[in-house]
């Protein structure tokens, strides 16, 4: 084993009819990361996903994972891969232990030793009083927890999961993290995510921004935050068009509005928060100054801010 | 070929390759259904039971008895075994058509991602529709067969040796897997469920009216070819042909009207192989292919409302 990688993508692209979905991505995984695909919807993550879990075929390009080439070792690779899709993939008429059974099946194992194996991922994800429910009952995190023992059953090393925290609520999204993190320490599993989540992306070790097929930025969230300059200062206030005209006029600083919020990047935030304060402190409401966030990243890198729904044709 | 990244440890993952797990666990998992939706089982079993007694009542007088019947078979008999391969056909049909609730659960997304075969699971998917087609058929003939006997249903000339039962009870599994494997092929391709009762009242109950179930041929010659036409006019003539095995000559051949037992047998076997041919085919494709944009952003965009 000399290399640590996981996953090497070379150069992939793939297209639905016209429509082209990912133009020569390249990348690499390490083993045993938390890695996370990170971009808005139609950026290209979810198709990224599809071809690593073999949904979708590599069309041009190569993508190694797992020692395995995915074009053609595909059983083989699937065999060593565990996959979560947004959508729950139980069968919410069965109960929790059949979906488990009938998984493990799928892969081959059988008996007691699946038996054994259930029973102990169902303990570790508290949910092994629920057993004999039928899915249909549980709440979305209960699912969710379900769903990770079910594919962790045949011992996966590379766990790949599409957009994990859909229809979690706060609390069972942390828990969700926390387990990925622990799969991650005690099993060494490499954990790939696809997110449009920033507090998301931030937990990741290394990610993707992908933007209409391409890779816009990659690194990690910290030495992504800080590869931009400067600090965000955002104010918020009840007459906020008057307040930017003013803004421009008296003190030349140039602030975009969404709502009631205005913001700008300064070299020096600081400075420019004294200014305000002392100019409109009747006009404002609040005003605070930030490190870069990961959607910072995403604006610089693209003009656009991650919740902007694109849809490319 | 030496390669970059690392293959797993080969004493961590004890994977063994078991294909018939596969299927068995696929087939298990649609009886375990069926038997969990009572709603599912009763509409299977209760609406053909009803057709049978009201149409048997209700067209008793003008019915004319074909050629070969003997004499004084009245419509309800006539109609026993049309009816059995209409439960054949609902439950096989209704069972694969699980296939497009499978994807929109995500259920499915899960058995492609796993190292089972798309043939493994096409045949898991048939092999639960044909257990549970057959299941119910059976249990019709038998309850059919009680009312006729206790005189709740007109007496019925019926006879089959125990040997010939075992006949009977592969031929409905020869059937109903070819109408299973008929209805996985309409279903992959479907998005919704409603897209698929359309197509059922087009082609799949016209192909049930004019299989010789309900009403003999003999009217017009182009009903009459488009009758011998439908592969499921030998599903029926079979099925009807080994509940009189063992009287007036019927499996002898030659019965005005209608087509031997073995051609009956031939036709279902290949019309059963080109079916599991297509589905095997279509669901090979769709994996190496799919990738429909609006199948694609269905979710995503979903993902995105739930989020704000």
């Amino acid at each position: 084993m000399s290399e640590m990688s996981c996953v090497l993508v070379d150069q992939l692209e793939h297209s639905y009819g016209d429509r082209v979905a990912l133009c020569g991505v390249s990348f690499k995984i390490q083993r045993g990361s938390i890695f996370g695909f990170v971009g808005p919807n139609g950026g290209g993550k979810t198709t990224l996903f599809n071809v690593l879990c073999t949904l979708l075929p590599v069309q041009s390009g190569t993508v190694e994972s797992l020692g395995f080439r995915l074009d053609r070792e595909c059983t083989e690779y699937r065999r060593n891969i565990g996959v979560t899709f947004q959508a729950p993939s139980l069968d919410r008429r069965l109960t929790v232990r059949e979906n488990l059974i009938h998984q493990g099946h799928l892969y081959g194992l059988r008996g007691k030793s699946l038996d054994r194996q259930a029973t102990q991922l169902l303990e570790r994800f508290g949910v092994a009083d629920r057993s004999a429910n039928i899915v249909e009952t549980l709440s979305g995190g209960l699912k969710r927890r379900v769903e990770l023992a079910k594919c962790l059953l045949h011992r996966p090393r590379l766990l790949l999961l599409d957009e994990p925290s859909t229809g979690l609520d706060p609390g069972a999204r942390r828990e969700l993290w926390q387990c990925l993190e622990e799969l991650r320490a005690r099993d060494s599993v490499t954990v790939v995510v696809t997110t449009h989540l920033m507090e998301e992306a931030e937990r990741c070790d290394e990610l993707i921004l992908l933007d209409q097929g391409s890779i816009a930025a990659e690194g990690t969230p910290s030495v992504l935050r800080e590869g931009i300059s400067g600090e965000s200062v955002t104010v918020v206030s009840e007459r906020p068009e008057e307040l930017r005209a003013q803004l421009v006029s008296e003190l030349g600083l140039e602030f975009s509005r969404s709502g009631e919020t205005l913001t700008m990047r300064s070299s020096d935030g600081h400075k420019v928060l004294r200014d305000i304060v002392e100019r409109f402190s009747a006009e404002i409401r609040s005003i605070s100054v930030d490190k870069p966030t990961l959607e910072d990243v995403f604006m610089e890198k693209t003009g656009r801010r991650m919740s902007d729904e694109v849809t490319v044709d | 070929m030496s390669s970059p990244t690392s293959r797993p440890d080969d004493s961590v993952t004890v994977v063994v390759p078991r294909p018939w797990l596969g299927v068995w666990t696929l087939c298990r998992r649609e009886i375990t259904r069926f038997l969990r939706q009572r709603s599912r089982f009763i509409g299977a079993l209760a609406q053909p039971l009803l057709f049978w007694v009201l149409f048997g009542a209700g067209l008793h007088g003008s019915f004319q008895a074909p050629e070969w019947a003997p004499s004084g078979m009245s419509y309800q008999e006539y109609f026993f075994p049309g009816i059995a391969i209409l439960i054949l056909m609902f439950t096989a049909i209704f069972s694969s058509i699980s296939v497009i609730e499978d994807r929109h659960e995500g259920f499915l997304q899960g058995v492609l991602v796993s190292p089972v075969s798309k043939s493994a699971l096409v045949m898991g998917k048939l092999a639960g529709g044909t257990a549970l087609a057959v299941g119910q058929a059976i249990l019709f003939l038998g309850v059919g067969f009680g009312l006729s006997r206790f005189g709740l249903a007109p007496g019925m000339n019926l006879d089959i040796s125990f040997l010939n039962g075992i006949g009977l009870f592969l031929f409905l599994c020869l059937v109903a897997f070819s109408l299973s494997a008929m209805g996985f092929v309409i279903a992959w391709r479907l998005d919704s469920v409603q897209g698929f009762h359309a197509i059922m009242s087009v082609v799949l109950m016209p192909m049930w009216l004019v299989s010789g179930a309900f009403f003999p041929g003999g009217g017009s010659t182009v009903l009459d070819w488009v009758i011998r036409l439908n592969p499921l006019t030998y599903g029926v003539a079979g099925v009807r042909r080994l509940l009189y095995s063992d009287s007036f000559g019927m499996m002898d051949g030659e019965v005005a009207g209608l087509p031997g037992m073995s051609v009956c047998v031939g036709v279902s076997v290949l019309f059963g192989a080109v079916c599991f041919a297509g589905a095997v085919h279509q669901a090979r494709q769709v994996s190496r292919a799919k990738g429909s944009s609006s199948r694609q952003s269905t979710p995503d965009s979903k993902s995105a409302e739930r989020s704000r």
